[in-house]
């Protein structure tokens, strides 16, 4: 199974050379990291190339690397019915650099670029019709980015004197709490919070 | 129901037997005697009106399952007189059962305007209730009480269709306690 996607990994590097930064299979799976300036050369060449025939395109979506210059990664999912196979292109790129549009190769792309532009802020080139899909209708910020915070800024209510719903700055009651103290993702805390006198107390009764 | 002298406000259904065909010979006797029942007109209109309760059933998220789940054969809230209504202007409960977020509220508000008086509103599940699983999102409205005024609130994540049954029947209580003629 590896074997069938490093072939088709090197096939890929071979075909499109100075496009591709990199070929890993991880997993099971292949991914291509391109160039951000030859995304529509890449998916073109997936597309219609006899040995790929990446023919339907599963997905667009964002990753918010906040710690890199180039802090946003737009990642495609490809399949190949006619070969069973999956590939992901991945490519970067910043806030203030938009990514050529591939509505014109996979009509899909659509509303899919239109998810990453309201939720990460990456705008994409020759796009029909770029603008919001999921959040509300006058909202500010892009909501996916991790520097946007989870309860946002803005919270709403009804207005009896003005007879509509207002905007107002966010109020908690009370602010988020996070309990997990024994995720596998943060690792087992060995000292769970509240214990840290227990070993003094032990120490105490030993004596 | 109807009969004159009641020492009791609230009178339980009576089960078929001695004491329900003393009450039905009374009020058929009065019937032959006068002509006419006297009765108040208050608790009519609520009987009339806890008796067929339509809602408009605005479901949201998840909790609208459920809300299908108390209104199909097993909690059947037909035998209630309470059949969904898919219009606010022919309806007296809304239902909220869902997620209210940001984008909806405007549109929520609209609705229940829409409706006439008298209106009340079921609030079902956390997310309605309070803002719920979602209540610390950027775009969700913490509880469907900052749009609209709230009757019943039924907890739960989704509230089991029993719940919801048992909230409709709260209100059908509260309507009876608290109704009149003119609001």
């Amino acid at each position: 199974m590896d074997q069938a996607l490093k072939e088709l990994g090197g096939y890929i590097r071979d075909n499109l050379g100075s496009s591709v930064v990199d070929v890993t299979v991880r997993l099971g799976e292949l991914s291509v990291e391109i160039e951000r300036a030859d995304v529509l050369r890449v998916l073109k060449f997936l597309r219609d190339d006899a040995n790929c025939q990446f023919l339907t395109l599963l997905d667009v979506c964002g990753v918010d690397y906040p710690d890199d210059d180039e802090r946003f990664e737009i990642v495609y999912h490809l399949l190949s019915m006619t070969h069973n196979t999956r590939v992901r292109i991945k490519l970067r790129t910043d806030e203030d650099t938009p990514v050529d549009s591939a509505t014109g190769l996979f009509n899909a792309a659509n509303w899919w670029e239109r998810e990453v532009w309201d939720m990460f802020g990456v705008a994409f080139v020759d796009h029909p019709d770029l603008r919001r899909i999921l959040t509300d209708y006058g909202f500010e910020g892009h909501p996916l980015r991790k520097d946007f915070p989870l309860t946002g800024y803005v919270e709403i209510r009804y207005d009896d004197e003005q007879k509509r719903i207002v905007y107002e700055p966010v109020k908690l009651t009370q602010e988020f709490r996070s309990f997990d103290f024994l995720s596998p993702w943060e690792g087992v805390q060995r000292m769970l919070p509240g214990d840290e006198k227990a070993d003094d107390a032990a120490e105490e009764e030993a004596k | 129901m109807g009969v004159t002298d009641t020492a009791q406000t609230e009178l339980a259904p009576l089960p078929p037997g001695e004491d329900q065909d003393a009450i039905l010979r009374q009020v058929t006797g009065e019937l032959q005697d006068k002509g006419f029942v006297i009765a108040s007109v208050d608790k009519l209109v609520n009987w009339a009106r806890t008796g067929s309760l339509w809602p408009m059933t605005f479901g949201l998220a998840c909790c609208a399952i459920e809300m299908m789940h108390a209104y199909v054969s097993r909690y059947d809230l037909d035998r209630f007189g309470v059949v969904p209504r898919p219009s606010p202007r022919q309806s007296d409960v809304i239902i909220v059962a869902g997620t209210l977020t940001n984008k909806m509220a405007p549109a929520f508000r609209k609705v229940y305007d829409q409706m006439a008086e008298p209106r009340y509103v079921i609030s079902m599940g956390s997310c309605a209730n309070g803002g719920g699983y979602y209540h610390y999102s950027y775009s969700v409205v913490r509880g469907c009480d900052r749009v609209v005024p709230v009757d019943v609130y039924v907890p739960g994540c989704p509230p089991t269709a029993e719940a919801l049954v048992y909230g409709v029947m709260q209100l059908q209580k509260k309507i009876k306690r608290t109704g009149t003629l003119f609001r």
